[in-house]
């Protein structure tokens, strides 16, 4: 009780210069040294991470030029005849991704408008935890059940599906991405305002037309964000693709043939025995700069959305 | 039949077991303007949203008597709750306009009924908004976010949003009571007006303002009907001695 009133600042200050000062004095300028530690840590690292990339792919460009690299329709560094174009790679993610948005989109706002707008508490206590499982199974369990139980699945209504391809383990990481979805946009949902939804019943508005002409517009800007961020976690997804897509880098936007990623190229090289320091190893900096410049620019873009929704007068 | 354009017979509601209205009879005749005052949690917000039955939508609510429209009770099964809102419009206390247009605010109410005809539409809003008297401040700017207005033009884009649909009878629970001095004179002008139409309960604290714009005014304490007389007798002369204690200000 005593410590709590001389932490406050009128006290602070004149026993600031008296001869003593309380021990909170010394925790608290402790403890905000230590947090100030922690955030410079996560700086450096971010820096030293970008440092690594850009040398180790400065020796890649050095051979390979850049035009090359975004232009370029094969991506065969591993081969005795090498092309290195990124196109594949970035074809093979953004269609996995793409379908993981298709199953996830809609399936999340469904859900999301479901629990905030519809469930009663009962029901919503039973739903969350199972939408929290989901989103703790381990990657690789997701990657097998595309690999093992998906694909043939699939395979008894889609004959013409490889045994590897884009469909399965989009879908399935449409699954992972779902929580994350349905949790960001049901936040959004329920910051919007009671007033607005009464206002909307009142003029005689049924609840699916409240739900959908007046919350939902009106959460946009947060479900926008939600679904670029599941968006970015698809594209930087590795393991699921890495299984079952089939590491296959080819460019095409077709859903049953094998693809690969550029997260899933990675994982190949560096487990691989590309000999380190070779070209084919510095292909992976390359790589992932490529992968980071691309989160970037969805970054960018789901920036640019929310401030011109909010300019509109969106909430 | 009844009388009333509006009615309560021996109305009780229940939040679970607590009674919040106990057994109110009340009638509103066409055209007129009630106010209803009372202290703090007297039931006056709970007594209005009777009339659209805006209560249903709190768990735990049980209403018994009846609310009549018309003659007809609206809690009888078989009503459309839709149906009875779309007959009487409701403001409410802080202006809650859409984040959509000014002119999609006052079209919204038509668009859920499934209105398309865009010359209807626009004769409409323009109509509203004329109505509500904020047609000459926003008719270059329709366009415009709602959320850009004034809190007082917006509380009119309200009005305007609930006469749209053509209601009979319109609720307004502290229409003003957010509003600035001006703001609140130009909604007082516009109740006078609007009763040539229109069936009008409003709630107010503001004992002046219930004086002005009332033809009937009814007291409500700790969810009682204590006095319902017409506004110049209950203001002048009131008859229960809560009535009296309240009006002059000596509680609530
Ligand atoms: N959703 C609810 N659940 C339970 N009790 C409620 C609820 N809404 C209101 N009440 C109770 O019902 C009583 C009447 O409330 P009401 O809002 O109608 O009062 P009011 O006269 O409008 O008050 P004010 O002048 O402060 O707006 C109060 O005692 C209140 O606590
Ligand atoms: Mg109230």
């Amino acid at each position: 009780m005593q410590q709590r009133a001389e932490a406050s600042p009128q006290t602070m200050q004149s026993t600031a210069f008296g001869a003593r000062r309380p021990v909170v004095y010394y925790t608290d300028s402790l403890i905000k040294s230590v947090l100030f530690l922690c955030a410079l840590v996560s700086v450096f690292t971010t820096i030293a991470i970008l440092t690594v990339l850009l040398v180790q792919s400065y020796f890649f460009f050095k051979e390979v030029s850049l035009v090359e690299f975004l232009t370029a329709r094969q991506w065969t560094p591993l081969f005795a005849e090498k092309h290195f174009g990124i196109l594949p790679l970035l074809s093979g993610t953004l269609l996995t991704s793409l379908i993981a948005l298709l199953v996830s989109v809609p399936l999340g706002l469904a859900v999301a408008i479901y629990l905030s707008e519809y469930a009663r508490r009962p029901v919503r206590k039973v739903i969350k935890p199972f939408l929290e499982i989901l989103a703790g199974i381990p990657t690789i369990v997701y990657g097998y059940f595309a690999l093992l139980t998906l694909t043939p699945l699939l395979q008894k209504f889609i004959p013409h599906l490889a045994g590897f391809n884009a469909l399965s383990p989009g879908i399935v990481m449409g699954i992972m991405i779902l929580p994350l979805v349905t949790s960001l946009s049901e936040d959004a949902l329920r910051a919007v305002p009671d007033s607005l939804r009464e206002g909307g019943f009142a003029l005689g508005a049924s609840k699916l037309q409240v739900s959908l002409s007046i919350v939902f517009p009106s959460a946009l800007s947060g479900i926008m964000a939600s679904i670029i961020l599941a968006l970015s976690r698809a594209v930087g997804e590795t393991m699921i693709v890495a299984i079952a897509a089939g590491n296959l880098p080819q460019l095409t936007f077709n859903p049953l043939e094998p693809v690969s990623t550029m997260t899933a190229f990675i994982v190949q090289v560096s487990q691989g025995d590309t000999p380190y320091g070779s070209l084919a190893y510095n292909t992976i900096f390359a790589v992932a700069i490529a992968l980071f410049v691309l989160t970037f620019i969805l970054n960018m873009i789901s920036f640019r959305i929310r401030k011109t929704f909010l300019a509109a007068g969106g909430g | 039949m009844s009388f009333f354009k509006v009615e309560t017979r021996n109305v009780s509601l229940y939040y679970g077991n607590t009674a919040a209205l106990k057994n109110i009879s009340l009638g509103v005749p066409e055209n007129k303007v009630v106010a209803i005052i009372g202290p703090s949690g007297c039931g006056k917000s709970t007594y209005l949203r009777l009339f659209n039955r805006m209560n249903d939508m709190i768990d735990d609510v049980r209403v018994e008597g009846e609310v009549l429209l018309n003659g007809k009770n609206i809690y009888a099964d078989g009503v459309r709750v839709e149906e009875v809102r779309k007959r009487v419009g409701m403001v409410f206390q802080k202006p809650n306009p859409f984040p959509k247009s000014i002119f999609e605010n006052v079209a919204y109410g038509l668009r859920i009924n499934g209105v398309t005809n865009k010359r209807y539409i626009e004769e409409t809003v323009e109509r509203a908004l004329r109505q509500a008297a904020l047609w000459d401040e926003v008719k270059d700017n329709l366009k415009k976010s709602a959320l850009a207005l004034s809190g007082g033009q917006q509380q009119r884009l309200c009005i305007a949003r609930a006469l749209a649909v053509e209601p009979s009878v319109v609720l307004m629970d502290e229409p003003s009571s957010a509003l600035d001095p001006i703001s609140n004179a130009k909604i007082e002008e516009l109740i006078w007006e609007l009763k040539k139409k229109y069936t009008i309960l409003i709630v107010t604290h503001n004992m002046q303002q219930a004086a002005r714009v009332s033809d009937w005014t009814a007291f409500f304490y700790l969810g009682e009907l204590i006095e319902y007389a017409e506004t110049k007798d209950l203001f002048t002369n009131p008859r229960n001695e809560k009535t009296q204690n309240y009006i002059t200000g000596r509680f609530g």
